[in-house]
């Protein structure tokens, strides 16, 4: 047998280690060049006619309410078809949503983004249409379109609904308490965070129930009064100020005795509300719906929610979402079109009478059928009148920079913590942390 | 040399054939010696290319992104900004809590997973009624998706409402917070991890023990070795290479741990608990990369978590590899 160290035919190994790591890097260095070369997220996708077969994408989150609106301008516009793909939670989407704009690709042509998330548009703003039009000029509340304009004038969403808040409550657990039921009465008696806080003693003291629902809601409501509540109007970030400090020392404070203690959106939420587990939740329009689908609907017998027009502390806005159009959409227009109609007043008052997202418009605003709408769910209570008093009595729009969302995200894990047993100081520093880790 | 067919012999020149048929003769020999030599690389390649572009680009890509900086706005990559990245990373008490959080989950899980697997797979090698029938339903909780585990999971071990609780109520336990205490929680997770694999395990084992020779156990039987003596005896040392084989996916698989701990929080963000009780280090490279938009830092995050896993998985081989060849 011959002994050969080198075998004929073959290069000598540390040749083809070469040859190999040259492969790779050649591998690397095309793929990457190619991810460089990729188009440019903020230049404009080439405009496509609508083929046969395809249509206009739109993903929302929770319940916009656009199931029978589509299925109509779908049987009215049988060239421009709608299909919509609903996500039940806004967290979810919103992840889903930042790696398709990582990706720049796949995203619909539609976008609906959370009141909360669109500083964060308005900031990048170039990666989006701009979707101003004489004909929706002036069309929506002040507040809602200056939150979705850019410093150069851009308009980057149709606000879809607003979110005046009222308080709604459970009468018959109020009546066991010995507390009044009249919504009117109610309504006195909680003008004032300090006295809804003491109500909350006296119902709790008579009562199996809880307060409240969660303590991430009524921090996100009392929020909504903050003006300054994270971000400073240069966008710095500041979140050890006195005011928001005053929230969270207030609603961590009485989260072991008012509050279920259950996250906000989580399954013992959901369940809080079929087994009495509260008597009042912080009620912006669009939270009737969860309340009607959580309770079920009819009603368990003996359940009775009702709507007090009120909201302590004064008025308050929360959430209200926006429908965008990301430039990698190649059928620019005809988004824009279907946006400008779905967010139209005639469409949000009828999505208010069956889902209760409130009109984020002037004309809808002042529309008698808004006005005179009754909800039989909620004992009938006079909802039109009732959200549209609370929606003139907000007074102050927090300010809200790029991280809010982020940062928001942060201070609810914060008194979720405190709600699971958390020291309040440990957490609130933990909270001070990650804002840092987030810039 | 005899392998080099290309060239005459010498000395047989004038027998040589005519000119048309050695060229289309040293064609062939030429085509055939490419054959042999290239065929097998063809053959194998497109697990190579399928391997650069899923496996090998990300990796290279990930640590290329883990030294810059991540424009938040634009989703764009930012300037170079050397080992900054890993700098906070390592720093990052969050990312301390769920290396610790990683290793909990996966002893809680392994260790179990594959002690019962063995069991598992041992009862169903031996003679039983049903057999088939048995080993499918092992199989069945790998065939359920881990979305749809999570869901009946999420109803055992909801805190307030949940299943288990009522159950321990009903004797006169206090009920345990699932999603608050950092032990518990992993325990709770740990069995889903569990529920899913051990029988994906157990049958991997069942085809290593179908395939020792019976006469083993024949003779076995003869020496007057009982079932338990057989089992430790013959088919433990048989299966080793399994063992290893099972141990070491097991850890890769173990470390990697994302969507059960994500499903398994019900507060909106997702993010292993509130206090970040349960989140495992895939769980924190999600978070610093999708939620939070530092793609830097999550590559960064997970180019240590590739690290650790690779020192773990040679560790774990070494380790099986010499308690292996100090027994057989």
């Amino acid at each position: 047998m011959r002994i050969t160290t080198t075998r004929p035919g073959r290069r000598p190994t540390s040749h083809r280690g070469r040859l190999a790591v040259g492969a790779i890097a050649a591998l690397v260095l095309g793929l990457t060049a190619a991810c460089g070369d990729d188009s440019d997220p903020t230049e404009s996708a080439d405009q496509e006619a609508l083929e046969e077969g395809e249509s206009l994408t739109i993903t929302t989150f929770g319940e916009f309410g656009y199931d029978e609106l589509i299925a109509e301008w779908n049987e009215e516009n049988p060239d421009v078809q709608v299909e919509q793909t609903k996500v039940s939670l806004w967290d979810d989407w919103k992840n889903e949503l930042n790696t398709l704009l990582q990706a720049n690709e796949g995203l619909p042509d539609i976008v609906a983004i959370e009141g909360d998330f669109m500083p964060a548009i308005v900031a990048a703003p170039d990666r989006w249409v701009d979707l101003s039009s004489d004909e929706v000029e002036g069309r929506w509340l002040e507040f809602k379109s200056d939150a979705a304009t850019s410093p150069d004038g851009q308009l980057l969403g149709y606000a879809t609904d607003a979110g005046p808040e009222a308080i709604c409550y459970r009468a018959d657990l109020f009546e066991e308490a010995g507390l009044p039921t009249d919504r009117e009465e109610v309504a006195q008696l909680m003008t004032t965070w300090d006295d809804y806080y003491a109500l909350g003693e006296e119902f709790v003291a008579k009562s199996d129930a809880q307060w409240y629902d969660a303590s991430g809601s009524v921090a996100q409501a009392m929020l909504n009064q903050v003006e300054f509540p994270f971000e400073e109007a240069d966008n710095t970030v500041n979140v050890e100020n006195d005011e928001l400090r005053a929230v969270y020392d207030t609603v961590t404070g009485n989260s072991s005795s008012l509050s279920t203690g259950a996250a906000q959106w989580s399954d013992d939420w959901t369940a809080g509300f079929q087994k009495d587990g509260f008597a009042t939740i912080p009620c912006p329009g669009w939270m009737r719906s969860n309340i009607r689908d959580n309770t079920g609907d009819p009603a368990p017998k003996g359940v009775v929610w009702d709507v007090a027009d009120v909201f302590p502390g004064g008025g308050g806005n929360w959430g209200g979402s926006y429908l965008a159009v990301p430039k990698t959409s190649t059928h620019q227009e005809e988004a824009q079109e279907f946006a400008a109609w779905i967010t139209a007043p005639e469409q949000q008052i009828r999505i208010f009478e069956q889902y209760g997202n409130f009109p984020s418009q002037v004309a809808a605003l002042e529309d008698p059928a808004l006005l005179s709408s009754t909800d039989p769910y909620f004992n009938d209570a006079p909802v039109g009148e009732i959200f549209s008093n609370r929606a003139n009595a907000i007074t102050v729009q927090p300010y809200h920079g790029p991280l809010y969302s982020d940062i928001l995200a942060k201070f609810q894990e914060a008194i979720t913590r405190v709600d699971q047993g958390a020291d309040p100081e440990e957490s609130w520093e933990t909270f001070v942390d990650e804002v840092a880790a987030l810039q | 040399m005899s392998t080099r067919l290309d060239e005459p012999p010498a000395g047989v020149a004038p027998s040589a054939p005519p000119a048309g048929d050695r060229a289309r003769l040293v064609r062939r020999h030429r085509l055939s010696r490419w054959d042999v030599k290239l065929s097998p690389y063809l053959y194998i390649s497109p697990f190579f290319i399928v391997f650069g572009l899923v496996g090998l680009f990300p990796l290279v890509y990930t640590g290329y992104l883990s030294v810059h900086d991540w424009e938040r706005l634009y989703y764009q990559r930012g300037e170079f900004i050397g080992l900054e990245n890993y700098r906070f990373v390592l720093t990052d008490p969050v990312f301390q809590k769920s290396l610790v959080n990683t290793f909990s989950i996966f002893l809680m899980s392994s260790v179990p997973q594959v002690i019962v697997a063995v069991a598992v797979a041992a009862l169903l090698d031996s003679q039983l009624r049903g057999r088939t029938f048995w080993r499918m339903s092992v199989l069945l909780p790998f065939v359920v998706a881990p979305t749809a585990a999570v869901l009946i999971f999420g109803s055992l071990f909801a805190d307030k409402y949940g299943v288990i609780n009522a159950m321990l109520e009903g004797v006169g336990l206090e009920p345990i917070r699932w999603h608050v205490d950092r032990w518990w929680s992993h325990f709770a997770i740990a069995g889903m991890v569990n529920w899913r694999w051990t029988g994906y395990n157990a049958l991997i084992f069942l085809a290593a023990m179908q395939a020792v020779p019976r006469d083993l156990y024949e003779s076995a039987s003869l020496d007057g070795a009982g079932r338990v003596r057989q089992f430790f005896s013959v088919t433990l040392p048989m299966i080793r290479p399994t063992t290893i084989f099972v141990i070491v996916t097991s850890t890769i698989g173990g470390l990697q741990i994302f969507t059960e701990p994500r499903l398994f929080d019900d507060t909106p963000q997702r993010e292993g608990g509130p206090d970040h009780q349960y989140m495992t280090s895939t769980l924190y490279i999600y978070v610093k990369g999708i939620e939070d938009q530092f793609y830097g830092r999550a590559s960064a995050a997970a180019v240590v978590l590739f690290l650790i896993i690779v020192g773990i998985a040679l560790l774990n081989f070494v380790i099986t590899r010499r308690i292996t060849r100090r027994q057989a």
